[in-house]
């Protein structure tokens, strides 16, 4: 699993480069879109991981979104989130949801939660994700997330099942990752 | 292969990666796609058996197609053979493909739940886990109906291991909220509570959210929840950060799970036990004061976890809403955020500072920002913070702040983001209202609104100015002036034409001696905006001409000239050319008298909540309100009022909106907008309409003025105040089931119904009682609604009206029993007959039982009967009145008050006031002018009670002198405490 640059030469290593030429990919025309799934208490209902040019590169659904509303809806939330700077504030209301967004480099990860739901929890759980994600990949990119997409939810369903957050403590959310590394490599 | 993936990379996938990766189209993309997927069909339907190998690499090829947003249709059956496979990662391919793409075809299931049977029973930890995500991913009730009954098992059973709890926890709270008929509580509960003292932090975390969803389900079950959890957010809280090291974030002793538990807390009332409440107190106190001490890391993520504790931790203090202390404390630890320079804190201090204005505690506390927060409103440059800012502004407005935040509102207005402007003004035109102590800052406020953001002013705002012009007669001339003078500007907005036309048409005369304004003028200034205006206001426009006639009959051959033409006499819109063609027939046949009453000024509406309020209620209404569904509304409102349903019949008090079946037809105004914004299209001849219109719904009342208006005159909504505001109680009733003691507010409600008989009785955030109610001689009927203004069922919906002590024997009111569910957004109405047998002073008492949510809501109200209801007015003359006065001159007979004014001595509002009470206002009777004298008499089953009555005020001491007579002295008395309230 080593750190040394790809052999096609154009595979970055490092998020901050990680632009894609894929011109087409610019946010498509958002459209509206409607969420079904009854509302108990406060959960997380989706998470996405978005590069710069709103390709999707991770999403995981908690309440039953249609597939056809799926795309519009990423689209509005990319849309949304991408369209704002540094200095504004790291959530946005959309529908009946709130976004809590963090951008890392290229890469940006969107939490659709409930409006009841913590912000500020929901914003550490994401940078605590990405730490996770960081040792496991060492120095994690948007590539590793592409071509591990697997391992990314495993990692992803030990640290969240259905909308509630689930573990904190990074070892142990790797620890089956780390069992089935062992065998393949022995 | 490249060198980028990990463990076991499959090749052929990462060349499929990279290749996507690597098409310089979308449509290349699609291409490549479409190749793969045809040979990954291929492959699965091919002759040879593929190997657990091949068959992940694809299903993990066709994951990422998905992800890639392209529907996957096949596959499923590959998926479903990963699960029997005995290496994880195959067998983890196989779950996540299903998790991922859910699919309730019930063969599958079956086959599913047959591979999650295996592995439940498999004791192997890895594999039991994926069996439970999956269950608690997928959900369905097959899956529940198979695995119900096995999870609680898993879940408390000793030697399970900790992360197969973890799961076991998250699945079963899955199962409970879709299947919760199939979750059957047990010998378990108890034994879940108890995971709260779970050695290990992880099964914690997971637990506490099913704990939380049970408890909100059934509080009484898992009450016992509460000291545990105080305890071990006490453990957490004092530990220092070294202590739960792996659980500790950024130096930071666990903080999401101290963030569940503050949230499980506020599932409860305030702990009983002294000790637990005592522990908690200390806790809250530990979390506030740690924001005061230095940062232990420098880093973000270490305030931020620091924050999100402190957050909850007053989210839970406002929630308890009973300690004056840490409210205050956790008002200024929010102020102190409203400074910072990270937006984020500023966002959330504004949004919790909102919820803590609406606090009699802190309320002051919070006010002491204000200049904090108008500074946010200019300068934040994020636009949802500057949201937040307009919500707080709103929240902690009250009589001494009114005029400089809604000053300060209108001139962010100007500038407003697009997105947020139609919230504002509804806002601001609440405000005003509300916070009006004189009518003309009032009026003034909402002509600025309509000047600086005319295209957001909705109906309701402009609707509601002048429903309150034309009740309040003090503003009257004020309004003319100001409309007048708006109009002179080269460019003003429609609705500002709309309410000049209306309001001139009305009050025009007032302001016509100036000759700057006068009739001819204001004919001129108002026909000269007549051509840049929409059909909707020329329609008015025409309206208010009609009116100008009776108004100025100099002004009548021009306006007659101006109908005649041909652009309006044959408009292609039928509507603008029957007006035309109807006014001007009116204006050249009816003699003066006759046009004088036909177009008379139009009498008071009833007052009712403010339309504008309701707007904004749904705006922000229980749950969001997405904006087609408020189109959706509309559309019907509109069809209701294009079907005609508005017939003279359904305008008559029985048959009136309350007693339609139809839900958007609703009595108590809840969605009264929603038909307010159709456009008019009044079915056949708008003058016979509108003379039904004005038969009962409104005895005196003349011509409407204009077609637009008839919801206004809607004989339905009524209030007691202009604006009625959720408080709330209902809330925090005591969850007993016996009658609640009657409301504090009780006897000021029953107050504002000794004039008059139609209104809103009581009003929280749940639920809206609304009263009509007619007496005839010793009998009453009185239609009592209820509206359930939540978007969730009402059960067990019981009413019951008693009449306390002695007015058992005095009063005698019966009730049919209501239906026990009341539908979200519905309404009920409940007939009850009266019959006054011997007079009375105590009011019978309703008390209103349902459960919102699992919660039992229980209120007890005064029910508006009093005494003066059964008044026949009398007529005499001068002379009989002071014969009977002196008649009744023994000092028992006598009740006298002298008072203080404390609403303004407004001498229509008096007379109304007086009307209203039952009794005849007799004119000319007593020699001075300024009194008002009344007689009736009062009705009951045994005898009759000739009443007399005078009111003399006192303008300059602002005090009334209230004397009543009658044959009784217990009437007497009473009467006169009812009065004295009035005035």
């Amino acid at each position: 699993m080593g750190s040394e640059a790809g052999e096609g030469g154009e595979l970055e290593r490092s998020m901050t480069g990680a632009a894609l030429a894929d011109a087409n990919a610019i946010p498509r025309c958002p459209g509206p879109t409607s969420v079904s799934g009854a509302l108990v208490s406060e959960m997380i209902r989706f998470l996405l991981m978005v590069n710069r040019q709103g390709q999707t590169r991770l999403s995981r659904y908690y309440s039953d979104v249609e597939l056809r509303l799926r795309q519009s809806l990423e689209a509005e939330v990319v849309y949304r989130c991408l369209s704002r700077t540094k200095d504004q504030c790291s959530f946005v209301e959309y529908q009946d949801y709130k976004l809590v967004y963090r951008q890392y480099a290229g890469l940006f990860i969107v939490v659709g939660v409930t409006d009841d739901e913590n912000e500020l929890s929901i914003f550490e759980m994401i940078h605590n994700f990405v730490e996770v994600l960081d040792k496991y990949f060492s120095r994690v990119s948007e590539l590793d997330i592409m071509f591990n997409l697997d391992r990314v939810h495993i990692i992803l369903d030990e640290m969240i099942q259905n909308g509630n957050i689930v573990e904190t403590n990074r070892s142990r959310i790797l620890a089956p990752l780390s069992a089935i590394d062992k065998i393949c490599d022995g | 292969m490249p060198a980028v993936s990990k463990g076991d990379g499959m090749r052929g996938l990462a060349v499929f990666i990279s290749d996507i990766r690597n098409c310089k189209s979308k449509e290349a993309e699609i291409k490549r796609i479409n190749k793969e997927l045809a040979n990954i069909r291929s492959k699965f339907k091919g002759d040879k058996a593929l190997d657990g190998y091949s068959k992940k690499k694809y299903v993990c090829k066709l994951l990422f197609i998905f992800l890639l947003g392209h529907d996957i249709d096949f596959g499923h059956m590959e998926a479903v053979n990963l699960l029997s496979s005995n290496k994880y990662t195959e067998k983890q391919i196989g779950y996540l493909f299903i998790s991922v793409l859910v699919n309730s075809n019930s063969e599958l299931i079956r086959l599913i739940n047959n591979a999650i049977k295996n592995d439940l029973s498999s004791r192997n930890p890895t594999f039991m886990c994926l069996a439970l995500h999956c269950i608690a991913n997928v959900g369905s009730r097959e899956m529940a109906e198979a695995f119900a009954s096995e999870i609680p098992r898993i879940l408390v059973a000793g030697d399970t291991m900790d992360s197969v709890k973890q799961s076991a926890a998250l699945c079963l709270l899955r199962l409970y909220k879709t299947s919760p008929d199939l979750v059957l509580m047990g010998e378990w509960t108890s034994r879940v509570v108890h995971l709260l003292n779970d050695q290990h932090m992880g099964v914690v975390t997971a637990a506490i959210s099913l704990i939380t969803c049970l408890s909100q389900k059934n509080p009484d079950e898992f009450k016992t929840c509460v000291s545990l959890a105080v305890s071990r957010l006490s453990r957490i809280v004092s530990s220092a950060s070294t202590d739960l090291q792996d659980y500790t974030y950024y130096f930071v002793p666990a903080p999401w799970l101290s963030c569940k538990l503050l949230r499980l807390l506020q599932c409860y009332p305030p702990p009983e036990d002294g000790a637990v409440k005592g522990r908690l107190v200390e806790c809250l106190e530990t979390i506030l004061n740690k924001a005061q001490e230095p940062p232990k890391s420098k880093k973000v993520q270490h305030s931020n976890a620091k924050n999100a504790i402190l957050f909850e931790a007053i989210s839970l203090i406002i929630h308890y809403d009973s300690e004056p202390n840490l409210l205050v404390r956790a008002c200024n630890q929010l102020g102190q955020f409203l400074q910072h320079r990270e937006t984020n804190l500023r966002y959330l201090a504004l949004e919790s500072m909102c919820t803590l204005a609406s606090s009699e505690f802190s309320h002051e506390a919070v006010k002491t920002h204000i200049e904090t927060v108008i500074n946010a409103l200019k300068t934040e440059r994020d636009v949802s913070v500057r949201q937040r800012a307009a919500d707080l502004l709103y929240a902690m407005c009250d009589r001494s702040n009114a005029k400089q935040i809604v000053a300060e509102m209108l001139s962010y207005l100007e500038t407003a983001d697009y997105s947020i402007r139609e919230e504002m003004v509804l806002k601001v035109a609440i405000l005003a209202e509300k916070y009006a102590v004189d009518y003309s800052w009032y009026v003034d406020t909402i002509l600025n609104l309509i000047r600086i953001a005319g295209d957001y002013v909705s109906e309701e705002v402009w609707y509601r100015v002048i429903q309150i012009v034309i009740n309040r007669d003090d503003v009257q001339g004020y309004a003319a002036k100001t409309v007048f003078e708006a109009l002179q500007a080269p460019a003003c907005h429609e609705n500002m034409v709309k309410v000049g036309g209306y309001i001139l048409g009305e009050f025009g005369n007032l302001i016509a001696g100036d000759p700057r304004s006068s009739p001819l003028v204001q004919f001129n200034l108002l026909h000269s905006k007549f051509h840049l205006c929409s059909v909707p206001t020329r329609a008015l426009l025409l309206s208010a001409y009609i009116k100008f006639i009776n108004l100025f009959p100099e002004t009548k051959a021009t306006i007659q000239e101006v109908l005649r033409c041909d652009s309006q006499i044959r408009n292609s819109d039928v509507e603008l050319q029957q007006r035309a063609v109807e006014y001007l027939k009116l204006s050249s046949i009816a003699s003066t008298d006759v046009l004088a009453t036909v177009l008379e000024e139009m009498p008071p509406f009833p007052e009712r909540e403010s339309s504008i309020l309701a707007k904004l209620k749904k705006k922000k209404g229980p749950g969001a309100v997405s904006v087609t569904e408020l189109d959706d509304s509309k559309r019907e409102g509109g069809e209701l009022n294009g079907g005609g349903e508005r017939s003279s019949d359904s305008a008559a008090m029985a048959a009136s909106n309350a007693s339609t079946p139809s839900p958007s037809a609703d009595l108590l105004g809840i969605r009264s907008s929603a038909p307010m914004g159709a456009a008019p299209s009044a079915p056949g001849s708008l003058l016979v309409d509108v003379f039904s219109e004005a038969g009962p719904a409104a005895p005196a009342a003349a011509v409407n003025n204009d077609g637009f208006m008839r919801e206004l005159e809607q004989p339905t909504d009524t209030s007691d105040s202009l604006l009625v505001e959720g408080s709330g109680d209902a809330d925090s009733a005591p969850p007993s089931e016996d009658p609640a003691d009657p409301l504090p507010e009780a006897d000021e409600l029953l107050n504002k119904f000794v004039c008059k008989n139609n209104g809103v009785l009581f009003e929280n955030q749940l639920l809206q009682i609304g009263i009509k109610s007619e007496y005839r001689q010793n009998l009453g009927k009185m239609y009592l609604f209820y509206g359930n203004k939540t978007s969730v069922q009402f059960a067990s919906f019981s009413t019951t009206v008693s009449c306390p002590g002695e007015l058992q024997s005095q009063l005698n009111v019966q009730s049919k029993p209501v239906e026990p569910l009341v539908e979200g957004g519905a309404q009920i109405q409940q007939v009850l007959n009266i019959e006054c047998l011997t007079d009375f002073c105590e009011a019978p008492l309703l008390n209103i039982k349902f459960r919102y949510g699992g919660a039992l809501q229980n209120l007890t109200l005064k029910l508006p009967v009093t005494i003066n209801k059964f008044f026949q007015p009398t007529e005499m003359n001068s002379q009989d009145f002071f014969q009977r006065w002196k008649q009744l001159s023994q000092a028992q007979q006598e009740a006298q008050k002298i008072f203080k004014a404390s609403h303004g001595m407004d001498t229509e509002v008096i007379k109304a006031k007086l009307l209203g009470l039952g009794s005849a206002l007799l004119d000319d009777v007593d020699p001075n002018p300024e009194n008002y004298v009344c007689a009736g008499v009062i009705q009951t089953k045994g005898q009759q009670v000739g009443c007399l009555l005078r009111l003399e005020p006192n303008a300059q001491a602002q005090m009334y002198r209230l004397t009543l007579r009658s044959s009784k002295e217990s009437v007497s008395k009473r009467l006169c405490d009812l009065m004295s309230q009035q005035f």
